[in-house]
């Protein structure tokens, strides 16, 4: 019987097949034995990096962009390979020449104070074992389709060079949910595990549950026969599911329920039709505020937040502004060595307290607005107060604008509701355009308990009657008065909470692209 | 026609000489004919500004001043250009990114 592992599920679907170790070492390579050919080899090796890196980046754009010019940059400088070429000259095989010059500049950043650089070390190691294939007749890394990619992290390089035709998945001991590559595996239907913890060393096979994040390694004849026939239901279901993608959501008797979107960067909407959802419920911009990156100005802002609501032609479009802090840190922004970072100066609270960064949010944001249907949240809102102070600086900031001549228009500012004060009184909020109930912090709040910790795991049930109570609370203080609730936490996007949230008179759902097909076949049941 | 000329310039973009603005840097002084060289001090060492590798291992900081020396034809006019890139912050303000 094969082990079964848990982790967290970054990209949903189901996905069996050989086991692929990332970051392997390139095979063995045999040495001419003569100085001219071996220095001829490293040579060719390098060109055809070049060639191969320079492929890839005509086929990726932005930030996976620039990672592989510098990679070229570093390739084409002859500085690089000149330890190699002398140690060459004195008989030294290529690929042994190669690695001890890598090796020590790879050594030079790992040894930076600053982690800025000492992260560039992946960059060199990704150079070093790109030339060692080539010299070794390896081949492209990514390699094979058809296979579950698996190891402590994946490079975007690494992903956007696999063949995913024939399918396949990912599977990581460590890893995030919110990497760069999480996005592209859920906007390409690629099934992707996370913080597995670890795999056994031995294991040759994995079956990938992206959804559920369980992972079995060798799974034997009676297992893969339970996993094939999951897999063949979910992707008979899914075809079925396919024929709501472009309708409204509409239950038995008639009732449309709004199914809107979360996001998190603009690529992830490269291979969505806007006419398959009703607009944006949720775009997390923390995507623009990368660890370690410098901070966006209004312009790059601006540009970023109008892609969406254009995207979106006319579909409202709900921009959260900076939630960071808890367990996103930003270096520079978010405070070091807080006790408990989820009870600390996170979101609204961290906002308001760098009045510069949320006014360069707030003005990008404006600016955004006049291109289509934007509203902005304010996320972590606890008392009234922070939502009438940044009610007040969004207003001086539109001022401003104005009186600098910039085109802009005042967008319906609502709170997210996720901390229990607010579930508990929504009342005391009334002020607020509109109320977005933030489903995973609530409940984290609610239980106490978190679910990154699986001891907990168990604890953190949005399904807890505590939980559901009061979202019904907020609904229909919303109905009430007059005020528009949505729900956009991992909840509206488990097809089981479903008939539990629309009881609570909930008509705007915000879920995970890979859901709006299946979240409309289930409500068409409802 | 040939001449030297040096300058110097804080640095201060904000992580400093990282992938994306060596990239630029070296780009550009690859676009003179002069040698042109970097510095952490006036005194040197001295560095090649068109050795992306060599211009990595300087991991110049935010803050820190660059000097910059050139010797050949257009050797005024390479220091201006690399002083102009690093008073514009390599030109990342609203890039997009």
């Amino acid at each position: 019987m094969g082990t079964s592992h848990k982790g967290i599920g970054a990209s949903d679907g189901l996905f069996m097949g050989p086991l692929r170790r990332l970051g392997s070492m390139p095979s063995e390579r045999q040495a001419t034995g003569d100085a001219e050919s071996e220095a001829g080899a490293l040579q060719d090796a390098i060109a055809a990096a070049v060639a191969g890196l320079a492929d890839l980046m005509g086929r990726v754009d932005g930030e996976a962009q620039d990672i592989l010019g510098f990679q070229v940059a570093m390739l084409e400088d002859d500085a690089l390979s000149a330890p190699a070429f002398s140690a060459i000259a004195a008989g030294e095989p290529a690929h042994e020449a190669w690695r001890a010059a890598l090796d020590s500049e790879i050594a030079g950043y790992e040894a930076s104070d600053d982690d800025y650089f000492r992260a560039r070390a992946a960059d060199l190691r990704d150079i070093r074992d790109r030339v060692l294939r080539n010299l070794a007749g390896d081949g492209a890394s990514g390699g094979g389709t058809g296979v579950v990619l698996a190891g402590a992290d994946i490079a975007p390089t690494a992903f956007l060079e696999a063949d995913w035709r024939g399918g396949g998945a990912i599977a990581l001991t460590q890893g995030s949910t919110t990497s760069h590559v999480a996005m592209l595996a859920r906007a390409r239907g690629i099934p992707m595990v996370v913080g597995l913890g670890e795999l056994p060393n031995s294991a040759a096979v994995l079956a990938v549950d992206g959804g559920t994040g369980i992972v079995l390694a060798d799974p034997d004849r009676a297992q893969r026969d339970v996993f094939a026939t999951e897999q063949q239901a979910e992707a008979a279901s899914r075809a079925g599911e396919e024929h709501f993608r472009l309708r409204p959501a509409t239950r038995r008797d008639g009732g449309r329920i709004d199914i809107l979107l979360n996001v998190a960067g603009v690529e992830e909407l490269d291979h969505i039709d806007p006419a398959s959802c009703d607009g944006i419920g949720l775009m997390r911009s923390e995507f623009l505020f990368r660890d370690g990156a410098p901070l966006p100005d209004e312009e790059t802002q601006y540009r970023a937040y109008r892609r969406f609501v254009e995207w979106a032609q006319g579909r409202p479009v709900t921009i959260r502004t900076l939630d960071i802090g808890g367990d996103k840190p930003v270096r520079g922004l978010t405070p070091d060595g807080e006790a408990n970072p989820f009870l600390g100066l996170r979101g609204v609270r961290l906002t308001l307290a760098r009045e510069d960064v949320f006014r360069t949010q707030l003005r990008a944001l404006a600016r955004a607005a006049v291109h289509g249907n934007l509203k902005v949240m304010v996320p972590m809102v606890t008392v009234p107060d922070e939502l009438a102070r940044s009610a007040t600086l969004f207003d001086a900031c539109v001022a401003e604008l104005q009186t600098q001549g910039l085109a802009c228009r005042r967008p319906p500012l609502g709170i997210m509701v996720e901390v229990p004060a607010v579930a508990v009184m929504p009342e005391m909020f009334a002020a607020a355009d509109f109320f977005s109930i933030g489903s995973n912090d609530l409940t984290q709040y609610v239980t106490a308990s978190s679910r990154d910790d699986a001891r907990v795991a168990a604890l953190n049930d949005p399904a807890h009657p505590a939980v559901t109570a009061l979202i019904a609370k907020v609904a229909r203080f919303g109905r009430d008065a007059g005020i528009p609730v949505s729900l956009c936490g991992d909840m509206a996007s488990e097809t089981k909470h479903l008939a539990t949230l629309l009881d609570t008179g909930l008509t705007a759902l915000s879920v995970a692209p890979s859901r709006i097909a299946r979240l409309k076949a289930a409500i068409a049941e409802l | 026609m040939s001449g030297t000329a040096e300058g110097s310039v804080v640095i201060t973009h904000d992580v400093g000489l990282h992938a994306r603005p060596s990239v630029k840097l070296t780009k550009l002084a690859k676009g003179f004919s002069s040698t042109l060289e970097i510095g952490a001090s006036a005194d040197g060492p001295w560095i090649d500004a068109k050795s992306i590798v060599k211009v990595m291992a300087m991991k110049a900081k935010q803050n820190s001043t660059l000097f910059v020396r050139a010797a050949g034809a257009d050797a005024q006019a390479a220091v201006e250009a690399v002083i102009g890139l690093v008073r514009r912050d390599f030109d990342e303000a609203g890039d997009g990114h």
